[in-house]
């Protein structure tokens, strides 16, 4: 008679080699070895070059005195200024043509990208061009083309061209007149803040009614006559104007009004130009997303073509759309370093080459330069992150 | 049978034929006048179309100097685009500082690289796996030898001297091929079981991918001579490969790592019954789903990279672009208003057809290999 032996077993054992979770170790151990002298042997080598150069490494650079030229800067700038303002200076300038690029680039690749989907033959054909086009051209050739083919070409100070209401385009840039509030003017910011505060009160009551009651209110209109006759009543009561400074020509230059240099409307408008077309595309993809079932839902539940946009496809497809938009952002950003081949002084410019050349501290600079991009790109994908979790399709 | 209030005496006339449904005048009302927005869209695209198409051809076609003209006429008033210019300085814009009498060299690496590419783009033609080997293992070394010189007699070119078109295929070609191994590995080591494995994988994408390409060839350039042994000079064109390979890899990686995740779980575990090993199971189960997976988003990268090549002016090296600057700038017997601009437009024309062919094939490609999902 034979028996059954139902004595649980353990698991095979394989060989020492063959065991899964030994091997998975020694691999580890091997790579981490290996990785290990990869880096001891970098710094050694790093270590010895720079000891036969005589360089010293160290951020003490950080608060000597630069003594170069910075020719755009949001910040009080002089050549005595230290190097940790050259670094601050830098990273303005790249934060301002990034987001004047993105609210550019998102206004004008939304427009295309619902261009793109729409029913009119032509309109969606100049979409797509546009995209087509402009995707396919590496960046950096388009900055070139819109500095030095376009802007670079321009007339000199002498023969500048005029633009409407008292501007002018040159080789040296654009000249627009300057904005010149006067004191009243506070009383307008303050008006447009109570404005805001009257609108966001304005929805959450319409909310609640409807909640309450199933009773709408136009929230879109009144905020409108909100914004406008509350900022304009401040404005006529407290009595403030603008005055406009215009440029006015003078022998070598234009005196007064705003300058935008050349290199920063190439930057702002190549980026603005590049990115739309690949927002655009995201836009409609985002759209075409969202299946055509929830359109004839939402219409045999009787919502209006209003509400139908608002309730039902907007909210789904911009589900879609903002993680893609956000590293678009993220892309202009990092693009906008490229500013450095036209000479915007932003900070790859500033920082990873003027600074760099002058102190030679190729490591810090290049590390500290790196470490902003590293910080920008991991708070927005933190940001990003935390929006999924917040728009995910909750299932059962 | 009087008590019939109306009977028809005369047939009804015919109704007016249905709206047409098909033919361009159909095509027309739902195309361009579906309703009143509409006709007013297509009235101010047309009027958008006239206002920008008649420059743009005048331009670069009907007053511009042609390929044999000379600069006197580039240089008259209402001169269109210098195509002449373009014509003149075509050898430098594809071979660089080459030297001229050694340029068969280059048109054979040419010739041979299309001779490898064709088949190895078409679906049906036959011996892939050699034609791949070829392509990607011996195709490069051979190039190397054959632009580079120094052996069986050939001239030794320094790659300093390699410029132009050239220069940014070559860059492109080895960026890719490289990119795309190591980007399958730093995917599959971030879906690693091994702590350590993954952290490193994950550490180098999110760091290359968080940081422009300018700063990582600037770190090429600047850097690289630093990390090697003192003594040791690193040759540029290297150090535009190492960067430009780096980068796109860390994307690569992403993008794998994308059909990595879209793999049911089943054929893991459908894999791992079956008693195959590791690289088994990726090899032959879960990669030739996986990638199949995002074919447009490895095509992505590849036109990203072909992109990012103009950017190795950085590290010195003369691409497409800075050859077409570096004429712009100094070639002074061809100054003109129109002559940059031609330059540029050319430059942007040649980056073009090479993208957008890739795109094209990738649709190609998409459509064929999506046999699981045709409905």
């Amino acid at each position: 008679m034979t028996t059954l032996d139902t004595a649980p077993q353990s698991a095979p054992r394989a060989s020492f080699f063959n065991d899964p979770v030994i091997r998975g170790i020694i691999y580890q151990i091997v790579v981490a070895a290996v990785l290990i002298a990869f880096i001891v042997w970098i710094v050694g080598n790093t270590a010895a070059n720079l000891a036969a150069q005589n360089k010293t490494t160290g951020f003490d650079f950080l608060w000597k005195t630069a003594g170069f030229d910075i020719s755009f800067s949001l910040l009080p700038w002089s050549r005595g200024s230290y190097y940790w303002e050259a670094f601050l200076v830098g990273l303005l300038n790249t934060l301002l043509v990034a987001f004047i690029g993105i609210v550019f680039a998102t206004i004008l690749g939304f427009t295309i990208g619902i261009a793109r989907l729409s029913s009119n033959f032509i309109v969606s054909s100049i979409a797509t061009v546009y995209i087509e086009v402009i995707r396919n051209i590496p960046l950096l050739l388009q900055l070139f083309f819109w500095y030095f083919a376009v802007l670079k070409a321009m007339p000199a100070v002498r023969q500048s061209l005029e633009l409407p209401y008292g501007s002018f385009i040159n080789q040296r840039g654009i000249f627009v007149p300057r904005p010149m509030p006067d004191e009243q003017f506070g009383f307008v910011w303050i008006a447009l803040a109570v404005a805001v505060a009257a609108v966001f009160l304005l929805r959450h009551w319409a909310r609640k009614r409807l909640e309450a009651t199933g009773q709408r209110f136009p929230v879109f209109l009144t905020s409108l006559v909100l914004l406008i006759g509350i900022t304009a009543i401040g404005w006529l009561v407290s009595g403030a104007s603008v005055a406009f400074d215009p440029p006015v020509l003078e022998r070598f230059n234009f005196r007064g009004g705003l300058a935008l240099p050349p290199e920063f409307v190439a930057l702002a408008f190549g980026l603005t130009i590049y990115t739309a077309s690949f927002i655009a595309e995201t836009v409609r993809a985002g759209i075409q997303s969202v299946n055509h079932g929830q359109t004839e839902a939402a219409q045999s539940l009787g919502l209006k073509d209003n509400d139908r946009l608002r309730l039902v496809i907007v909210p789904q497809a911009m589900r879609v759309i903002i993680p893609p938009l956000t590293s678009q952002y993220l892309n202009l950003t990092k693009n906008s370093s490229l500013g450095a081949a036209i000479g915007y002084p932003e900070l790859v410019n500033v920082f990873a080459g003027t600074s760099l050349n002058q102190t030679g501290r190729a490591i810090e600079c290049i590390a500290i330069t790196m470490l902003v991009y590293l910080v920008l790109s991991l708070a927005t994908s933190a940001l990003m992150n935390w929006y999924n979790g917040r728009v995910r399709l909750v299932e059962r | 049978m009087t008590d019939i209030g109306y009977v028809r005496s005369d047939l009804v006339d015919a109704r007016p034929a249905p709206n047409r449904t098909s033919g361009p005048i159909a095509w027309a009302r739902k195309n361009l006048f579906a309703n009143p927005t509409d006709t007013l869209l297509t009235a101010l695209g047309v009027l958008f179309l006239l206002w920008i198409l008649p420059p743009l051809f005048g331009w670069t076609i009907f007053n511009a100097v042609g390929p044999n003209g000379t600069v006197e006429e580039c240089r008259m008033e209402n001169a269109g685009a210098c195509w002449a210019y373009i014509s003149s300085e075509m050898e430098f814009f594809i071979y660089g500082f080459y030297d001229i009498p050694e340029q068969w060299r280059p048109n054979i690496v040419f010739a041979l690289g299309a001779l490898l590419l064709t088949p190895l783009l078409i679906p049906k033609a036959p011996f892939k796996r050699t034609n791949a080997v070829l392509f990607f293992l011996v195709y490069p070394i051979v190039s190397y030898f054959l632009l580079a010189g120094g052996v069986f007699g050939l001239r030794y070119i320094p790659t300093e001297k390699w410029g132009g078109l050239l220069v940014t295929l070559i860059i492109s070609v080895i960026g890719i091929t490289l990119s795309f191994p190591i980007g399958i590995m730093l995917a599959l080591g971030r879906q690693s079981s091994l702590p350590i494995i993954k952290t490193v994988c994950v550490c180098f994408i999110e760091l290359i991918r968080s940081v422009p390409l300018i700063t990582i060839l600037f770190m090429a350039s600047i850097m690289l001579p630093l990390f090697m042994p003192q003594g040791t000079t690193v040759d540029k064109f290297l150090r535009a490969i190492v960067g430009v390979t780096l980068f796109t890899s860390a994307y690569m990686a992403e993008v794998v790592r994308g059909g990595l995740q879209a793999i049911p779980r089943g054929q893991y575990e459908a894999a791992a019954a079956l008693g195959l090993g590791y690289w088994q199971r990726m090899g032959f189960i879960i990669l030739p789903q996986a990638l199949k997976h995002v074919i447009p988003g490895i095509v992505n990268s590849a036109i990203a990279l072909f992109k990012d090549t103009s950017l190795v002016y950085i590290v010195g090296m003369k691409d497409l672009l800075e050859a077409v600057k570096t004429k712009n700038d100094t070639a002074l017997e061809w100054q003109s208003a129109n002559t940059a601009t031609t330059g540029y437009l050319f430059a942007a024309m040649v980056f073009w057809v090479f993208c957008f062919g890739m795109s094209r094939y990738s649709i190609y490609m998409e459509n064929r290999l999506n046999t699981g999902y045709k409905r």
